[in-house]
């Protein structure tokens, strides 16, 4: 074999302004970057080599060290490291710092440029890359030849071997340092020795595939031969096992047909064969590379297994081949990560630009900043990006467009969002009683985009066109341009959000609204008892009812309160005002729920306040002694339901729930995880709810506007998937604290709780998306029900839930009116007034693809996409879901560089400026618990994870995937530090850091951090005495304790739930959890690294392309 | 009590001291005091061998005995060693006078001689009552079912009642209380703190052991590991829905000072949802799987028809009325079988249990005791009506349920059973009371069922001192099986029951009569005739007939009896009905038939169907005297001509110058004629120098009081005068001598003319006479 391809792989990030925007370096790796050559200093010829190739190609010694740095778990997956390592070295001309690349490209090592090899290097790509350094091409493999001696050397050490399978997952710094540093010949040798025992493949057929094999890949299609050495073709012997697996992806089905090739066969799993293309397949030399993400990216959702036993460590086991072959070079091109698209650099330089001046919505069609950055809106016409964010602002004229780019065209709406305290709230309107004034026909609500005629006569609609008169309370006069005089003075007129006050007709049962209740539950079992639960939102609710919701501060919250326990039997509470004493009201005929009482169920806080804090006294000493473990779950909310339909209101039911509810009742249910089925295509059974009965349940609460929030306590398997239906269809939310400790979680339950009771939102509400002639809104994704294809119905709806909106095309758009969407919200104020919400929004469309290309945003895709497929879980199994989704945003980037990019080499990578994130996010979506469970994630988590999902907004899908990474360097000032890219290789030993992820907050400490840090956060000098038991900060008086627990704080406000604080000591047990959560390394599950990754879509657009 | 000396003084006299003795004694009261000797005589005396029993006459005179009864040895006599019994006291043994066997007395007897007897053996103790050992103690148990869908004034009311009944209760006595309306809500006693209760919904029918379930009664662990499943579990422990009155007495009272109406909304045009049968259901249930075979009393507190759920009587829509006598015989009324099939089969639950049931139902239009009158006429309960819960009559009748005897003892006994045992000539056909069968087989059955029969043995769940029950005997003798010589006839009542003390006590009766030949000594048997006891026998069967017959086709049946009696003992010559006389022991008898054809008994005209069940749910268990009282009222007439005289129940007897007092054991009427009403108006008796008017007005008033005082159910008390709307309860009652029809025949002079095409008396007794003496008939 031989290895590899100069580089051939160039990313390139197309921003729209064409190249400039790479104006860090070239973004083209063919540009040879000074940096480069720098780093590969230690053998200069090969570096210069790859330079010449590409920026960033990765100069053969070294990249092989790294390589097997990269090694996944080294247990499993040594060989994919190795294979990676082999791989060409990516030229990421995204190198936007060219710069920053050159210096961290040490690190780099580590991350082999191996997927380079696989993906795209072989075939094309070593041509056009070269291009530019055509010649060089050639060089590296000579220089590889010298390797070839070492690789016997490297067998016998065993030593170094080990170190590589360690490096992976743990401490990339020594990796990275002995990689540079070490002699490189030998290091390299060693690690490349490893690979080229591709011969290996004979045993492990595809995972062995070393790098250097797919140089031999190009050889195919190019006479290039110098560049590759043709492979030792006893790697084709190996039939990759996995093949069949990944053949099974859903690629392009032409290109994946290709497999048939003997050649490619052998080598490679299918999808890559696609990626290589016809040429190579003739190819003998191609045996190569299997390449690691196999497993990740298409593979089935069991990944471990299988791999693991394809895969042994190249390294560890001397082959035979290896001799046979020592001429043979084998080269790892690495890919240096500092040279792929960084998100942090991404996020840092939109913050630069645009957090000063305030984002004006009045231009249509104009991308807003990222959910990342902060920053002002004005609000001059289109809806501020904090309630509307879409995925594209120049959308495709025509459908064929849209289906060519595969740019998912969505909304991401959340109706009710809290504004920054500098931005206005939307004004509420008052049409009289006559309501709002409408377009006839399409019922539009009046809005900017409505065009006055005739004098202010009537107007005209700009959804349907259909002209309306305008009634004579509205009648006003136009100015000379056309608008009405009072424009600016009506919010209908000038704002893309506002409010109308709704009349009696927009009522159900033509009756004004009753204010909302709120009914608390609590499971009084015996496992709620023991965990503390009952105890503290007994204790808690006492103080939470004087913070119900409300909209005028002062006034007192006109939300009714109730109260009822349950274990097998439901409890209700009488806690009239005019009563010494609560009663208790047990019903147990829960097989047919019904509400006992009606009067002095549901009450004003104020009113009862003495009754019900006797109540919430006793509530614990009651049960204290309970042996009840049965529970019931449907009739507790039957009876939520019931109570709110005596009382003929809308309202909220908080659940405090802790096991399966197995009692005798409706909606009993059985245990049904199976860990077996994981994998399979019978996967999808566990994430279905278990019943209809759960859903039909939520149907009628809907109806009634009742809404469900549900905190669980289990300390087993409760089917979070059946228990959270009706919280998701009733626009609710599932909280779940697993091994539920007092003295652990309590703080972050009642931050949850606190939260989830003050926040603002509606009742009963009803959302419908009108868009302009041309598209129209054909899929909705969120909590909620839907009877029919146009009312989003939501028992609830509060500040941070987000409803996802996906549009098509069913006619042609016009460039000039562009695209307009209006979103209504018709729902029940927390006070009981029923209000329309209003978001307008318009954007331009496009009859250029690369228009659309220019105006697309990342995050809202990566949104949209990871809904699209989490429910798509439960029809579709995991893997067909992976690879579809794979397969899109190959098909997105493909059309890209078909239509938009400059032409170039098959072997760069050209990515959209926009959207140069898109593969290191969509990798974190593959490989996130939901679509690829470890086996620790536990079914209940993986369906907690996924409804969770569904209506998270764009700012916390984007930490949720793509976690914050803080290094706890200076704290000075009020600015944060600036965030590291989420990478072990990134921590270092000496340093404190803090990680995001939206549900978690983690404090990692490394093993040699400063005592003076340490005693400044945690007051105690020693590593070791560290409690890694603690869940808050101890409160020090110094300023860096000071700062950290103020961004703690920050960060915890930022979002909707408590982050719990979990304080990870390097090396500790606890590590697993938090490396988890560096999503750009291999994962413990099988997830493919963002560089592997970014390799195999790499290939995949080729294979599209060819 | 007057009329108690008013009958005493028409009753025939040789016959007279001779039956108020065995009445007074052993509370027994036969048709005919001598038996004639074969079957085909007893059939040709029309009204059968009969007697009215009273099994637990208040006799203050009679000491129980501490021992157990002597038993028959033959297994399926087992009769009680009684005074009729032959004695051989050198062998010390005795003959059973029922089936001959002759059994050794017991070892306690040993001494027994014919100086030295026991007291059963003595003549003067023909009844006698035993109070044996068995078990622990069962407490008395009061569950009270309350409606909460009261007006809010009945509601506070009943709630002042139930409180007030709470001291009545003896100490140790267990007691719930299950409230409902739209819900049904099972009050736990015995919590501290938060009030709790069971709600049930009001529409599901639940099995018994659901509901035990669901109370949390079934308790796994109770049994335990020990394995004693059905350990006698202290039941204070085990329920905690009963509780002793003096634990929760506190509890309780507050607990029903808060009692609320019920709060669900009752929408215009609607009756508000009330889920009695649920609620009775539940309390079967409740009591069932607690405290089975334990005298138990189920109080039931209703304001309203039940109107939804399993027992609904009648929908919720206002403007569908009650069902009427009108809609039952077009079979137009919806729920009425259903309904009563569910009440019919509770019923017997509870008093498979010996649990009782009381309804009292105040409101004012009918409450659905038609269908709900098996609950307390299968079980003992009582049952009382009126028009709200804040009036006299209820709180005075509830509060006297828990009346005393001089003893200081509580007028109530559970859990009886009624043993009847006959010498062979005889056999029992059946009872007519507050009973259920046991279905108990025995050598004494008659195949010849009446009323409830088929068996020797009944259970009466709950008894009063006036409880009596009307029994139905078969003489079996053939004509030419000659008894022997100076035999006689002899039947054995044995009553087992809780005394409200929680003794078990047994009382024993054993009657004889002489047997007579039917074809010589006629004129005994005629002599022997106990008119007052007959006429409550057949009007008992008439009644019982009624509940499952036509109406007409009852009075049929009761005028041919009458008419076949007349011809069997009138003396008359063929077809002259002048000549028709009948003898001083059946001259009342007509008499009685007239009243009892007119009583609200028999007819449905003027009452409601629930009026209907309520008077002969009382008829059915009332003493002789009441009953008689029931079929024809007494009229007492207060004037300055004298002292106050019983008078004739007819129009004639309404004068302008009298006062009436008419009892009807329902009603208390005091009836001011046109004249005394005018002075009373006119506030004569203001005046002292008419003083004497003044006591003329207060008389009957202070006899109405005695007679309020000692009744129970408390009698509606009735204030009117000539021309008052009330005065209808008397013209309804009155036999219509003077008429509009033959007003005028007969002259201004005498009474008040009633408007009614009813026949009087004499109409009635005319065509009697004529169809006795009819050749034809």
């Amino acid at each position: 074999m031989f290895v590899c391809v100069l580089s051939c792989f160039c990313v390139r990030v197309s921003r729209p302004p064409v190249c400039q925007p790479y104006s860090h370096g070239a973004m083209n790796l063919s540009g040879p970057h000074p940096s480069y050559p720098q780093q590969y200093g230690v053998q200069p010829s090969m570096q210069q080599m790859t330079n010449q190739m590409s920026g960033m190609q990765v100069g053969s010694g070294p990249l092989t060290s790294a390589g097997p740095g990269y090694a996944p778990p080294p247990s499993s997956e040594p060989p994919i490291s190795a294979a990676y390592s082999a791989a060409a070295p990516p030229s990421y001309t995204q190198a936007p710092h060219p710069v920053s690349g050159a210096p961290s490209q040490p690190p780099p090592p580590s991350e082999p440029a191996a997927p380079q090899p696989y993906y795209d290097g072989p075939p094309p790509s070593q041509q056009q890359p070269f291009p530019s350094s055509a010649p060089p091409p050639s060089q590296p493999f000579p220089s590889s030849s010298p390797y070839s001696g070492p690789p016997p050397s490297s067998q016998p050490r065993a030593p170094a071997v080990s170190r590589q399978q360690s490096f992976p997952p743990g401490p990339p710094p020594p990796v990275q340092q002995t990689f540079p540093n070490s002699a490189p010949p030998p290091v390299s040798q060693a690690l490349y020795s490893g690979p080229p025992p591709s011969s290996q493949p004979g045993p492990f057929p595809p995972t062995f595939a070393s790098p250097a094999q797919y140089p031999a890949a190009q050889p195919p299609s190019q006479p290039g031969p110098p560049h590759f050495h043709s492979g030792p073709p006893p790697q084709c012997p190996m039939p990759p096992p996995s093949m069949s697996q990944q053949q099974a992806n859903p690629l392009p089905p032409g290109p994946m047909q290709q497999p048939p090739q003997p050649g490619m066969q052998g080598g490679y799993p299918t999808q890559q064969n696609g990626a290589f293309g016809q040429p190579r397949g003739p190819q003998p030399g191609y045996a190569g590379p299997q390449y690691p993400g196999q497993q990740n990216y298409g593979a089935g959702p069991a990944p471990t297994p299988a791999p693991t036993q394809k895969r042994l460590d190249p390294d560890s086991i001397p082959s035979p081949q290896a001799s046979e072959l020592p001429a043979v070079q084998k080269f790892r091109h690495r890919i240096d990560p500092d040279a792929i698209p960084s998100p942090i650099q991404v996020i840092e330089d939109d913050r630069a630009n645009k957090s000063s001046e305030p984002f004006t919505t009045g231009v249509k069609g104009q991308t807003p900043p990222l959910v990342t950055t902060n920053f002002q809106v004005k609000d001059q016409g289109n809806a501020s990006p904090r309630f509307v964010r879409c995925t594209a602002y120049n959308i495709p004229c025509t459908a064929d467009m849209a289906k060519q780019s595969q740019v998912p065209l969505a909304a991401v709406i959340k109706p009710l969002a809290m504004l920054p305290p500098d931005e206005t709230r939307p004004y509420v309107v008052d049409h009289g009683e006559a309501g709002p004034i409408r377009c006839n026909r399409c019922k539009a609500y009046m809005c900017p985009y409505m065009q006055f005629i005739e004098g202010g006569r009537r107007f005209q609609c700009g959804f349907c066109s259909c002209v309306t008169d305008v009634p004579p309370h509205y009648f006003q006069h136009l100015d000379h341009t056309g608008k009405r005089v009072d424009c600016c003075d009506r919010p209908e007129l000038s704002l893309g959000s506002y409010e109308f006050v709704a009349t009696v007709d927009y009522c159900k049962n033509n009756k004004l609204p009753q204010p909302p209740s709120f009914i608390f539950f609590i499971d009084v079992s015996y496992n709620a008892v023991k965990s503390g639960m009952v105890n503290i939102v007994c204790q808690e609710l006492k103080t939470l009812l004087d913070y119900l919701p409300r909209e005028n501060p002062e006034a007192d919250s006109v939300v009714r309160v109730g109260f009822v326990t349950y274990n097998k039997v439901l409890h209700f509470y009488n806690v009239k005002s005019s009563l010494a004493q609560p009663q208790m009201m047990v019903v147990s005929d829960v097989s047919d729920m019904f509400l006992p009482l009606l009067d002095g169920f549901l009450v004003n806080v104020n009113d009862s306040r003495v009754v019900i804090e006797s109540l919430l006294d006793q509530i614990p000493e009651m049960f204290a002694d309970t042996r009840e473990t049965e529970t019931v779950f449907g009739p507790v909310i039957q009876a939520g339901l019931e109570a709110l339909k005596a009382a003929d209101c809308a309202g909220k039911l908080f659940l405090f729930h802790s096991s399966l509810p197995i009692a005798e009742a409706p909606g009993k249910l059985k245990n049904r995880e199976d860990k077996k089925l994981v994998g399979t295509d019978k996967e999808k059974s566990l994430i279905q709810p278990q019943s209809g009965f759960y859903s039909n349940l939520s149907k009628e609460c809907v109806a009634q506007g009742c809404c469900v929030d549900l905190f669980l306590f289990p300390n087993q398997y409760v089917d979070v998937a059946t228990l959270g239906v009706v919280p998701v269809s009733t626009g609710g939310s599932v909280y779940k604290y697993t091994y539920f400790q007092a003295e652990m979680d309590r703080e972050r339950f009642l931050n949850d709780l606190r939260r989830d009771v003050q926040k603002p939102m509606g009742f009963d509400a009803v959302m419908r998306v009108r868009t302009s002639t041309g598209i129209r809104a054909t899929d909705f994704f969120g909590s909620f029900f839907m009877s029919n294809t146009t009312d989003v119905e939501l028992a609830g709806l509060d500040c941070d839930k987000t409803v996802t909106v996906e549009f098509r095309h069913d006619d042609k758009l016009s460039e000039d009116t562009g695209a307009l969407m209006q979103c209504a919200v018709l729902y029940t104020s927390c006070s009981g007034q029923r209000r329309l919400r209003v978001h307008n929004m318009a954007v331009n469309c496009c009859s250029q693809l690369a228009d659309l290309y220019r105006n697309c945003e990342t995050d809202t895709i990566i949104n949209f996409f990871s809904k699209y497929a989490y429910r798509s879980l439960l029809n579709t199994p995991t893997k067909t879901v992976r690879d579809t989704l794979v397969n899109q945003c190959a098909q997105i980037l493909a059309c890209y560089r078909k239509n938009c990019a400059s032409p170039s080499s098959a072997g760069q990578l050209i990515l959209p400026e926009c959207m140069k994130l898109l593969p290191v996010y969509l990798n974190c979506v593959l490989k996130s618990d939901v679509l690829q469970p470890g086996a620790d994630v536990s079914v209940d988590d993986r369906a907690y994870l996924r409804q969770l999902l569904s209506c998270m907004d764009v700012s916390e899908s984007h930490v949720f995937f793509y976690p914050r990474l803080l290094p706890l360097v200076k704290l000075d000032g009020g600015s944060l530090p600036m965030a590291v890219r989420n990478s072990e290789e990134r921590l270092s030993k000496g340093g404190v850091y803090l990680l995001e992820t939206g549900l978690y907050l983690f404090l990692w400490v490394g093993a040699n951090a400063q005592q003076e840090l340490l005693s400044n956060i945690f007051g105690t000098p020693t590593f070791s005495q560290i409690d890694p038991n603690m869940t808050s900060l101890p409160e020090l008086d110094n300023p860096f304790s000071q700062r950290l627990r103020e961004i703690i704080d920050s960060f915890r406000s930022q979002r909707s739930r408590y982050m719990k604080l979990m304080v990870v000591k390097q090396e500790d047990k606890a590590e697993l959890i938090f490396k988890h959560f560096l999503c750009e390394d291999k994962s413990a599950s099988g997830g493919a690294s963002y560089v592997d990754f970014l390799c195999h879509m790499h290939k995949e657009i080729r294979q599209l392309l060819s | 009590m007057r009329g108690v000396e008013w009958r005493k003084r028409v009753a025939m006299a040789t016959y007279q001291e001779f039956i108020q003795q065995n009445e007074d004694r052993d509370g027994v009261r036969f048709s005919w005091n001598l038996w004639p000797s074969s079957r085909l005589e007893a059939t040709r005396l029309v009204v059968p061998v009969s007697c009215l029993f009273t099994p637990l006459k208040e006799r203050p005179d009679l000491p129980p005995v501490q021992y157990e009864p002597v038993l028959c040895s033959r297994a399926n006599c087992k009769a009680v060693l009684n005074p009729l019994c032959q004695v051989d006291y050198r062998a010390k043994i005795w003959a059973c006078n029922f089936c001959f066997q002759r059994n050794p007395f017991p070892p306690s007897y040993a001494g027994i001689s014919d100086v030295n007897q026991p007291a059963e053996l003595m003549p003067q103790f023909s009844t006698i009552e035993y109070i044996v050992q068995r078990g622990p103690p069962n407490p008395l148990i009061f569950l009270y079912v309350v409606d909460t869908c009261l007006e809010e004034e009945d509601l506070q009311a009943l709630k002042e009642s139930l409180q007030m009944s709470l001291s009545l209760l003896p100490p140790n006595a267990l007691v719930g209380l299950i409230t409902f309306g739209r819900m049904v809500q099972v009050h736990e006693l015995s919590c501290e703190g938060i009030a709790k209760s069971y709600v049930f919904r009001g529409t599901k029918e639940l099995s018994s052991k659901q509901i035990q379930e669901m109370l949390g009664l079934t308790n796994p662990s109770a049994s335990g590991p020990q394995g004693r499943p059905a350990a006698p579990q202290d039941p204070a422990v085990t329920c905690r829905f009963l509780q002793p009155v003096h634990k929760v007495d506190m509890n309780l009272t507050d607990l029903l000072g808060e009692l609320q109406r019920d709060p669900w909304p009752v929408p215009q045009g609607k009756r508000p949802l009330r889920s009695t049968g649920i609620a009775l259901s539940i309390a079967v249930g409740l009591l069932e799987g607690t405290f089975p075979n334990t005298g138990a009393r189920v109080m039931m507190f209703m304001g309203g028809p039940p109107t939804q759920g399993p027992g609904m009587v009648v929908g919720d829509e206002l403007k569908t009325p009650i069902r009427s006598w009108h809609d039952i015989t077009k079979d137009n009324a919806r729920h009425l079988k259903k309904a009563t099939k569910y009440y019919d089969a509770l019923a017997n639950r509870a008093a498979v249990n010996g649990h009782s049931i009381d309804i009292y139902a105040c409101a004012l239009d009918q409450t659905g005791l038609l269908e709900m009158k098996c609950l307390s006429n299968l079980t003992g309960g009582h049952i009382a009506m009126g028009d709200s819960f804040n009036t006299s009559l209820f709180k005075q009748t509830f509060q006297r349920v828990f009346s005393k005897d001089h003893n200081g003892e509580f007028r109530m006994a559970f859990g009886g059973t009624l043993e009847v045992s006959t010498s062979r000539e005889l056999k029992v056909s059946g009872a007519i009371g507050p009973c259920v069968s046991l279905k108990a087989k025995g050598p004494c059955i008659s195949e010849n069922e009446v009323g409830v029969g088929g068996t020797t043995q009944w259970k009466i769940c709950s008894l009063s001192p006036s409880t009596t029950l009307a029994l139905y005997f078969e003489v079996v003798n053939q004509h030419n099986a000659p008894i022997p010589q100076g035999g006689r006839g002899a039947v054995q009542f044995v009553t087992q029951y809780q005394h409200s003390n929680t003794q078990r006590r047994i009382r024993v009766t054993t009657v004889a009569r002489n047997w007579a030949d039917a074809q010589s000594q006629i004129q005994h048997i005629e002599s022997s005739f106990d008119q007052e006891a007959s006429a409550v026998i057949m009007a008992r069967l008439g009644v019982f007939r009624a509940e499952s017959e036509e109406g007409p086709d009852v009075l049929r049946w009761l005028d041919r009896q009458l008419i076949r009696l007349c011809q069997k003992f009138g003396q008359f010559n063929k077809d002259d009905p002048t000549s028709f006389k009948l003898s001083e022991s059946l001259s009342l008898y007509p008499q009685f038939m007239f009243h009892l054809r007119r009583s609200p008994f028999l007819q449905v005209f003027n009452n409601s169907p629930d009026e209907c069940s309520y008077y002969r749910h009382h008829f059915v268990r009332q003493d002789l005297t009441q009953s008689l009282i029931m079929i024809q009222p007494i009229l007492y007439s207060y004037s300055f001509h004298g002292p106050p005289e019983p008078v004739l129940l007819d129009s004639g007897s309404i004068l302008p110058d009298r006062i009436l007092l008419m009892d009807t054991f329902f009603q208390l009427v005091i009836y001011h004629g046109e004249t005394i009403a005018q002075w009373r108006k006119a506030g004569y008796q203001e005046q002292p120098e008419y003083e004497n008017f003044k006591h003329l007005l207060v008389a009957p008033v202070d006899d109405a009081q005695e007679i309020l005082q000692t009744r129970f159910p408390m009698p509606r008390y009735i204030d009117t005068e000539h021309g008052g709307s009330q005065a209808r309860f008397l013209l309804s009652k009155v036999n219509p001598s003077q008429t509009h029809n033959n007003l005028y025949s007969w002259g201004q002079e005498t009474g008040a003319p009633i408007l009614t095409d009813d026949v009087s008396l004499q109409v009635f007794m005319d065509h009697l006479k004529k169809l006795a003496v009819s050749s034809a008939a």
